[in-house]
């Protein structure tokens, strides 16, 4: 059976590409354009993994959304994708054991990496 | 009611009882302070003692003898300095040397109160170090914060310009790759997208480059009498191709001149922002009224849509950066989210007020009341 990936972004552009690229690595999709829909979204559908973008509705939805998703289902996988990085020296590592602790995402990405390193991506996550 | 920390660093006694009672029912207020400042009195009789209740307690201040039993008070200065403590350090000494007085003050040491001192010597010393701790202390916080600010501002600015650019490479990479195919009316959707987000992006440096202009100290007006319908005028005949685009109407209700002292510049970019928001956040069919109007000691620039309306709630953000409403209605309306925080800035120049009312489903107006009194 096709692994289901829950797309969650603000950005209509952002949120159709990555629909895209991730429906061609051959998963089925639901998208929400924020925190309020992808919440709507997890009470009655568990996905296999999650993508969410971080500055939504407020500027850490992400993570309120990535908390609010591990809380439900401790075992699917979270990637927090974002343009904010380089430009503003805010950086999240979230392998550091400090960050661990509240910062509830297996993964951080930026949003400009390309197809072939998301989808690797992807599969490690889902153990594939 | 708040309290600063005294230490008295003194080996007679008489001198550390002398303060505790001068200052027992002190209290000194400052028109900037918002509560008065009373004093705690700590004592230490060697400069020993003295170090180790600074690290302790972290006076606010320290009234400092120089001769002591064992470490000199100088030693306790160059202690306090060392550690770049934020504490006012006041030499009381009977044999204040021109040698002593120039290494204390090299040291950080603020003033001196000559041995022995009357109680009004003491208190009006320790009244203006207080003035200039507060106001020392205010600035730091006003800085801080400020920075924070400045630096909230870029992170999210960032996140704006970042957003668009990875928006338009995405759609030109999956034409690079010919991803639907060799027809380009395939990719025609992700032509008019790209477009879109390139001019919701030229908005946003045009908007930013305003608020540059503003933000930098002292921004060059150019003021002179004008009159502001003749400006509204102008600002309308700008919006209304947009504005059929988006089948609005725009109606000027005011005709006869109301003049004003201003920099035409900045109440065209009133007006430009206020028309633009009424025209964009409309309904089909709807329509924008602008009206100017002269009050005693004041001129009311008001523009009134029939628009989507706002909550209370999503009334209360209006006004900050990058704040844009986000919800149903106005998913794809674009906008940088600066438009009224640069309109709030000139407005504040003017020392003028804005007003908003809304209905959701009904409409907004806004009105910016400029005061025309300079007196």
């Amino acid at each position: 059976m096709k692994k289901t990936i829950l797309i969650v972004d603000d950005d209509m552009d952002y949120l159709f590409q990555m629909k895209m690229k991730v429906e061609q690595f051959g998963f089925d999709t639901i998208t929400a354009d924020g925190q309020k829909e992808a919440e709507s979204i997890i009470e009655t559908v568990r996905p296999d993994l999650a993508i969410l973008d971080l500055m939504m509705e407020s500027d850490d939805s992400g993570f309120i959304l990535a908390y609010k998703i591990k809380r439900m289902y401790p075992d699917v996988p979270i990637i927090i994708a974002t343009a904010v990085t380089a430009e503003t020296g805010i950086t999240f590592d979230i392998n550091s054991d400090e960050n661990k602790q509240w910062i509830k995402a297996d993964l951080f990405l930026d949003k400009g990496i390309r197809a072939d390193q998301l989808q690797r991506e992807i599969n490690k996550l889902l153990k594939i | 009611m708040a309290s600063y920390k005294v230490l008295v660093v003194d080996d007679e006694m008489g001198i550390r009882m002398g303060t505790r009672r001068i200052l027992q029912n002190f209290k000194v207020d400052y028109p900037f302070m918002d509560e008065h400042i009373e004093y705690v009195v700590l004592e230490a009789p060697t400069g020993e003692d003295a170090i180790e209740i600074i690290d302790r307690e972290m006076p606010d201040i320290i009234l400092l003898d120089n001769k002591l039993p064992g470490i000199q008070g100088i030693e306790v200065l160059e202690y306090v300095k060392k550690k770049l403590y934020d504490i006012v350090v006041v030499m009381i000494t009977s044999y204040a040397s021109l040698e002593l007085a120039v290494k204390a003050t090299r040291d950080g040491a603020y003033d001196f109160i000559p041995k022995p001192f009357t109680p009004q010597e003491l208190r009006s010393s320790l009244e203006n170090i207080t003035k200039q701790l507060f106001l020392k202390r205010m600035t730091q916080k006003m800085n801080k914060e400020g920075k924070l600010i400045r630096f909230q501002f870029l992170s999210v600015l960032s996140h704006e310009l970042k957003a668009p650019i990875n928006a338009i490479e995405g759609y030109l990479k999956i034409m690079q790759e010919r991803q639907f195919g060799d027809n380009i009316t395939s990719y025609n959707e992700m032509i008019d997208r790209s477009l879109e987000r390139i001019s919701g992006m030229r908005s946003l440096i045009m908007d930013l480059l305003d608020l540059t202009k503003i933000e930098s100290g002292k921004p060059v007006q150019h003021m002179q009498l004008v009159d502001i319908t003749k400006i509204a005028g102008i600002s309308v005949d700008t919006m209304r191709p947009y504005a059929i685009q988006k089948d609005v109407d725009i109606y000027l209700n005011t005709k006869e001149p109301v003049m004003m002292e201003a920099d035409a510049k900045e109440i065209e970019i009133i007006f430009n922002n206020l028309i633009s928001n009424a025209v964009k956040y409309n309904k089909q069919g709807g329509r924008v009224d602008v009206f100017v109007q002269q009050e005693k000691n004041k001129i009311k620039l008001r523009v009134a849509d029939s628009g989507i309306g706002m909550t209370e709630e999503e009334k209360s953000t209006l006004f900050q950066d990058f704040v844009r409403i986000k919800n149903p209605k106005t998913k794809h309306i674009t906008g940088s989210g600066l438009g009224l925080s640069i309109l709030k800035k000139i407005v504040e120049m003017y020392h003028g007020d804005i007003e908003v009312e809304s209905i959701p489903d009904k409409g907004t107006t806004f009105t910016i009341i400029l005061p025309t009194d300079n007196s």
